[in-house]
């Protein structure tokens, strides 16, 4: 069978369901407000009943992957932060972490603290928001979104006075880290932190015992533990179920042994859990924050051993991943010696959370398709890279 | 974890006939892949999965390799008759290495996720060229996490899995006919050109300007 075989391909259009009556077929996007980007779910509703879900990718396709082949490694960078853009620095982290792999370097200890900084910074702002979007699906318009993305702005504006940009942060190098910390940023972080149990407080009690928000999201879109692992699902998706599989804790990267934290597990694996265990995640990342905080030692935050100019690696290959806010996030990178990678793969969790979405909405009510997709907390330009 | 070669040991007393080697990684990373034979993937795959002692219950990432063949000279002695006189001399010899696709599958486990500090357990798989023997079994049924990467390895690379049970483009769109992914692709002048009828009108516009002329 040569390639192209496939090319034509559909599936069939399914017109009459078991009990004799005709489905209906709608095409949920590529544009709709609840689908977070560009992305389609071509459905087939029984009723209010979904019988058949085929999730349709590829509106934000620009080949990350042979773009970052054709420049070399550090040029890459900077295209890491368009990934998941909500999450550039842990988009930074994860390939930094690769390249280091593959090229043997250290990273100092400094250098490691800042990264848990951004990265457990990046977690809050990414779970808040998810958490205010989630919400603003379910029909609780302006005020839980707003909360978040009040805090959200906070740390934005740390990442800005540290990095020179919001979103785009282009801040972690191979070996460490781009700039020093500007004076007095630590304390100013000191203080936003101070702040989050109050915010996080605030959201707990606006949400948690929400009527609407249990009524609407208990027993809605429930994952089981053994198909979660067996499709790849990572993070908060795969928790949710009772899976206790943190990458942090499993991987220990970085520093993450020295730091005293606990992984929040689901019991029903639905979108509740899904939304408290991100509560309980943010309270986490502000326990390892105080601690780092506490910690940070002075030194170098590049290895001296790493080269901006002329880098390349030796021939072979490296697969690193971390715990990024949205589940595993990995680079796989493979160098022939030359400057640039030979291959350059970006493993996105936000695609293989999604292969289990057929099977979350299945028997579900179309109104719940909206909050099971925002509950898997997804980034359109990580899907299709 | 267990090494590259532990692993391998383990494969051949449950599995003598896989016919499973060794790929060596030089990097300093030092993870080491584990080659699979096409014709007995699925086997060693479910055996991984299913080993108590392994339970490599977790495919974290899949993707492909391309791999174009080289040409490559060599310098080769040969013995020739110079002038009636045996002689060894130097030629230039042109050899074609053949190319292959590659699928590399990242494994993890979960259920012993706490008993080591774990590398990523690496299998790849090899077609037996780039045009027409690009077959590869799925191991969509052992570990569904690849079903939408193998897609995308069918679509960017053009490995056909066989055994998948939706195996059809991806991120490009079902029209469309290259592999993006491969190291000798050419990018087209216009992605999305389709003939419409405003260029049916531009044509008759054109012509009846040339017979105006003539």
């Amino acid at each position: 069978m040569t390639a192209t075989a496939f090319k034509t391909y559909r599936p069939p259009v399914m017109e009459v369901s078991e009990a004799g009556d005709e489905l209906l077929e709608v095409a949920m996007g590529p544009h709709h407000p609840s689908t977070h980007g560009v992305f389609r779910m071509d459905v087939a509703l029984d009723g209010e009943r979904v019988v058949k879900l085929k999730p349709v990718f590829g509106y934000l396709h620009r080949n990350h992957e042979k773009i970052a082949e054709k420049a070399s490694y550090l040029a890459s960078m900077p295209y890491t932060d368009r990934l998941d853009y909500f999450c550039s620095l842990t988009n930074n982290w994860a390939y930094a972490l690769a390249v280091e792999k593959l090229a043997g370097l250290e990273v100092p200890e400094r250098a490691e603290y800042i990264r848990v900084i951004t990265a457990e910074l990046t977690r809050i702002q990414n779970h808040a928001s998810a958490i205010g979007f989630l919400m603003q699906e379910m029909g609780a318009s302006g005020t839980p979104l707003m909360y978040a993305f009040r805090e959200r702005e906070k740390i934005l504006d740390l990442f800005e006075e540290l990095t020179g940009s919001r979103m785009m942060c282009n801040y972690m190098r191979f070996g460490g880290c781009r700039v020093e910390l500007p004076s007095g940023w630590l304390e100013k972080v000191k203080t936003v932190v101070s702040g989050l149990p109050h915010f996080i407080d605030e959201t707990e009690a606006l949400l948690t015992g929400n009527e609407i928000l249990m009524a609407r999201s208990q027993g809605v879109g429930v994952l089981k533990p053994d198909l979660a692992v067996n499709a790849g699902v990572t993070g908060v998706m795969l928790r949710c179920t009772g899976v206790n599989y943190d990458i942090r804790k499993v991987d220990h990267y970085g520093i993450y042994d020295r730091f005293k934290f606990r992984v929040p597990l689901g019991d029903h694996g639905d979108i509740y859990d899904r939304y408290m265990l991100r509560v309980l995640e943010m309270r986490e990342s502000v326990e390892i924050l105080k601690q780092a905080l506490k910690d940070i030692p002075a030194g170098p935050i590049m290895d001296p051993k790493s080269k901006i100019r002329g880098f390349r690696p030796k021939p072979g290959e490296a697969y690193g991943r971390i715990e990024a806010p949205k589940g595993e996030l990995g680079f796989y990178l493979i160098s022939d010696g030359s400057p640039n990678p030979y291959r350059y793969r970006v493993r996105p969790p936000s695609l293989i959370n999604l292969t289990i979405l057929e099977d979350m909405c299945l028997g579900q009510n179309v109104a719940d398709v909206v909050l099971i997709f925002g509950s898997v907390d997804i980034v359109l330009g990580e899907v299709d890279r | 974890m267990k090494t590259a070669e532990e692993i391998l040991a383990r494969i051949k007393t449950a599995l003598p006939e896989a016919g499973v080697e060794v790929a060596p990684n030089p990097s300093p990373s030092a993870q080491h892949s584990l080659l699979l034979s096409p014709a007995s993937a699925v086997a060693v795959a479910s055996f991984l999965r299913d080993d108590a002692e392994l339970s490599l219950d977790y495919c974290s990432n899949a993707t492909g390799v391309d791999w174009p063949g080289k040409e490559i000279t060599e310098k080769v002695k040969v013995a020739k008759l110079v002038e009636g006189v045996e002689t060894l001399v130097e030629e230039a010899v042109k050899r074609v290495e053949p190319g292959y696709l590659e699928a590399v599958y990242h494994l993890y486990s979960v259920k012993h996720a706490r008993r080591e500090i774990a590398g990523p357990v690496v299998l790849r798989m090899r077609t037996g060229n780039r045009t027409d023997q690009v077959t590869l079994p799925s191991l969509t049924p052992v570990w569904r996490s690849v079903e939408f990467q193998e897609r995308e390895i069918f679509d960017l690379f053009g490995i056909v899995f066989a055994g998948h049970p939706d195996l059809r483009r991806i991120l490009m769109w079902d029209e469309y006919e290259d592999h993006p992914m491969r190291k000798d692709y050419i990018d087209p002048d216009d992605y999305e050109y389709e003939p419409t009828p405003h260029d049916e009108v531009l044509k008759r516009a054109e012509m009846r300007k040339t017979e105006a002329t003539v």
